[in-house]
């Protein structure tokens, strides 16, 4: 009974320092969008989106031996994907199986200060949701045996990877002074258009202490914006608008070039 | 310099597409083919969506049929008659195309399918072509002229009910080789983005005996009104014509064109339709090993309505 006593003031003991330095620098992490939407336009070859943050409050100390780090995520909007594998048919490369995911985020680009392992151990992104590699895919159809359910989500992490909608830029985020950052992420010249959320994940020694999140809206550029709606909403007046633009061009070529 | 393509929703260099334009007007020009057999496959190989590649070539392909078709029908060498039957057809064909064009995206076989299709047509054609060419080249050099085509002679399709007299083409013939025809390339026409030229020719020719001289703009008349019924098919029900893809090809293939005719008149006929042959079948190759080799990538992605 006594030494059970012991041990829990004991513990008590370690919990004050520690509970107490936290209430004197409950650190945040604050950042901002110099826009909160980006055009494309008709010259769009992909961009570098740039996100300025403060940590508030940061411990001087910690700060200077460089142990605070940032982890700043851009997820596009979530639709529905479809994963094809093709496989041998008749000497022929076929689609035969495929796997639909409901709710797949269609980019998802990343920042940090540090190698992604340096920050802090795999336990704590998964429990995050944090990271490429451990945001959940929906399978539609959750009887699939999970090996299959694994290989088209690793199928489709790969491909989201290699056509640079998932992209990591590690070293992305830098600290211009004590408390100010800057984060630079990459967007894909096939960037979807739609609300991005960005977010920041503040660690300290590779305890998770503070999240933060702004919006960023993707949208197309007046004209380009104009031309999708059209063809969108009134696709048979777009239709009679494409055919009356390529008999123009046709009539127009044979005017410019006339030889008979 | 790259530009954005609204419906593809990705970015290209434009003077990439504004080359391909002009190079396939080149071709056409020189051998008087609409050139969506080219343009489309071409898009494909540059990673523009299948289904947007498709839509977008019968878009292109009314701007060079148009300005054919006018040339001809100012000459008068435009069979009206012929070319309404022909388009009844081809109406019908187009939206029942456009129908199975949306029924294989749903099912993620279109891919395949447009394939295949052009290889099994561009080998075929491709194949007849050089063959016929290469037994023309060596009769003339061997000092024999070329045979003439046998007028009068008549095969089983004039056997057929329902004859027609269509006076422009001096022809009576049973309207359903016409509009069989016409269907099976409008059918080609929503599936594949062609105008379908190169196998409307050789059919007119060979299976209905259209006078020569009549065949090129009853064709590409045919030609226009399809393509634009496609083009309108697939921006009501798929929404895939990208108007800026189309336009920017468009403007490369009417300069190309030009330089393309100038450039045909220099070679013999048998030259030109072995050279043809020869494109066409470098086509179906390019395609085909696609088909039989290894990809790179096995798995691929798309959206549930079939875009990414």
């Amino acid at each position: 009974m006594r030494a059970a006593w012991l041990a829990v003031l004991i513990l008590a003991a370690a919990a004050l320092p520690a509970r107490a330095q936290e209430a004197a620098h409950p650190e945040s992490i604050q950042i901002g969008l110099s826009t909160d939407r980006v055009a494309i336009t008709a010259d769009f070859s992909g961009a570098d989106l740039t996100i300025f943050g403060a940590l508030e409050n940061a411990d001087p100390l910690i700060n200077r031996q460089g142990r605070y780090d940032v982890y700043v995520v851009l997820e596009g909007p979530a639709r529905p994907v479809v994963v094809r594998r093709k496989d041998r048919v008749l000497g022929m490369w076929i689609n035969t199986r495929s796997e639909t995911f409901v709710n797949v985020p269609m980019s998802y680009s990343v920042a940090t200060t540090r190698q992604p392992q340096d920050i802090t151990d795999p336990n704590n992104y998964r429990q995050l949701s944090l990271g490429a590699n451990n945001i959940y895919m929906e399978p539609e159809d959750k009887r699939d045996s999970p090996l299959t359910i694994q290989e088209f989500t690793e199928a489709l992490r790969e491909r989201k990877q290699a056509t640079g909608l998932y992209s990591d830029n590690i070293g992305g985020v830098q600290f211009l002074s004590q408390s100010l950052f800057r984060a630079t992420l990459h967007l894909a010249p096939n960037v979807p258009v739609g609300t991005h959320k960005a977010r920041a994940f503040l660690f300290r020694n590779g305890i998770f202490i503070k999240e933060t999140s702004a919006q960023l809206a993707i949208v197309k550029s007046g004209f380009e914006q104009t031309i999708f709606r059209f063809a969108t909403d009134h696709g048979f007046g777009y239709g009679l608008f494409a055919i009356g633009l390529a008999m123009l061009t046709g009539w127009l070529g044979r005017i410019v070039f006339r030889k008979d | 310099m790259g530009i954005y393509l609204p419906i593809a929703e990705m970015s290209v260099n434009v003077f990439v597409l504004l080359a391909m334009g002009a190079a396939v007007g080149f071709l056409s020009g020189m051998f008087g083919v609409g050139g969506g057999f080219l343009i489309t496959p071409l898009l494909i190989f540059y990673n523009i969506p299948p289904a947007i590649a498709v839509a977008t070539g019968a878009n292109q392909v009314i701007a060079s049929s148009f300005s054919g078709a006018l040339a001809h029908l100012k000459r008068g060498t435009l069979d009206f008659k012929l070319g309404t039957v022909l388009l009844i057809g081809g109406i019908a064909g187009s939206a029942a195309g456009a129908f199975v064009f949306a029924l294989l995206r749903a099912i993620g076989q279109l891919d395949l399918f447009i394939s295949l299709l052009y290889v099994v047509f561009l080998g075929t054609v491709g194949g007849l072509m050089l063959v016929e060419s290469v037994n023309a080249l060596r009769l003339t050099k061997g000092g024999v002229p070329p045979a003439l085509k046998k007028s009068g002679q008549h095969n089983w399709i004039h056997r057929l009910p329902f004859k027609m007299r269509f006076r422009t083409s001096k022809l009576f013939v049973s309207v359903i080789p016409v509009l069989g025809i016409g269907a099976g390339i409008g059918f080609l026409s929503a599936i594949m983005g062609v105008g379908g030229g190169f196998i409307m020719v050789p059919a007119l020719i060979y299976l209905l005996k259209v006078p020569t001289n009549v065949v090129v703009g009853t064709s590409l008349f045919q030609i226009v009104v399809v393509s634009a019924f496609t083009t309108l098919v697939h921006s009501t029900t798929n929404q895939t014509v990208d108007i800026i893809l189309a336009l920017v090809l468009m403007i490369g293939g009417v300069a190309g064109a030009q330089y393309g005719a100038k450039a045909g008149q220099k070679l013999r006929g048998e030259q030109l339709r072995a050279l043809l042959a020869l494109l066409v079948l470098a086509v179906a190759l390019r395609l085909g090993f696609d088909l039989f080799v290894k990809p790179q990538n096995l798995y691929s992605l798309t959206g549930v309505s079939g875009l990414l």
